[in-house]
């Protein structure tokens, strides 16, 4: 069987929940992604969650509605939310939504093509 | 009377709204436009438009069941894309209103109402003709750059 080429691989580390996004997400699959990181959310209740979008390939609005419910999930445990290493094409939408405004966006480094310490 | 633009190439698709199928508009969006050979942007774009009109035909023109979408594509003269998706779903009540940037009529789940917002700023166009009861059409263009010189091979 094949590994499935969109979902979201959830881990618990030092106080935050880190969930990394990958492949295409839109209104049919942002429905399973939702589910997986609202459980791990819940179950683990951490101070942070964290969204790494650096493996999302595609996203349409259904992504803004999916990251804009994980930020309500999470504030409504306390917890604050950031989203990691947006891939460029994701960088457009969320910037046509302002999404920053509301939701920090931390870039790394390597992701924003810096040149990287030997 | 003005002259209606040379069609070069068409494709037309029509899918039951099924939401896999999401990705499946997308793709065949995406084959059919690299014969013009587009920017990554210029591609990325025209997927998220479409993606977001075929999602308003699952969601929203058909929530009950199970209808066709009709997909047209075009290329016309002058690396022009057009393209429209129809439904003959449930129809928009006021087009004005569904075309507000966060509107929505399903906040129950997590619609972000950016739908039209999208098809608007990653395309040229965007004209959405509908009717209550009998459908909606949604067409689009977009004018691709000019190929830059080089050998193409």
């Amino acid at each position: 069987m094949t590994a499935p080429t969109t979902g979201v691989s959830v881990y618990q580390n030092d106080g935050a929940l880190l969930c990394i996004l990958y492949g295409e997400i839109d209104h049919h699959t942002a429905r399973t992604i939702r589910t997986e990181i609202d459980t791990a959310l819940m179950r683990a209740r951490p101070a942070r969650l964290k969204l790494d979008l650096s493996r999302v390939s595609f996203m349409d609005s259904a992504g803004l509605g999916l990251i804009l419910g994980r930020f309500r999930s999470a504030s409504s445990i306390g917890a604050d939310c950031v989203l990691l290493d947006p891939a460029p094409g994701v960088t457009r939408i969320l910037d046509l939504a302002g999404i920053e405004r509301l939701i920090r966006i931390e870039r790394s480094a390597s992701a924003a093509g810096a040149p990287q310490k030997a | 009377m003005k002259k209606a633009a040379a069609v070069q190439n068409e494709m037309r698709l029509t899918l039951p709204s099924h939401s896999v199928n999401e990705s499946v508009a997308r793709a065949a969006c995406a084959v059919f436009l690299s014969q013009l050979d587009p920017t990554v942007t210029e591609l990325s774009d025209v997927k998220c438009a479409v993606s977001e009109a075929v999602t308003n035909c699952i969601v929203h023109a058909y929530p009950d069941g199970i209808g066709e979408i009709y997909i047209h594509m075009r290329i016309q003269e002058g690396r022009v894309f057009r393209i429209e998706i129809r439904d003959r779903g449930c129809g928009i009540e006021d087009v004005q209103k569904a075309r507000e940037p966060l509107f929505t009529t399903d906040s129950e789940h997590e619609r972000s109402g950016m739908g039209f917002t999208v098809m608007e700023s990653f395309m040229d166009s965007l004209r959405v003709i509908s009717a209550r009861g009998s459908g909606t059409k949604v067409t689009m263009t977009k004018k691709l750059a000019p190929l830059p010189r080089r050998s193409r091979t």
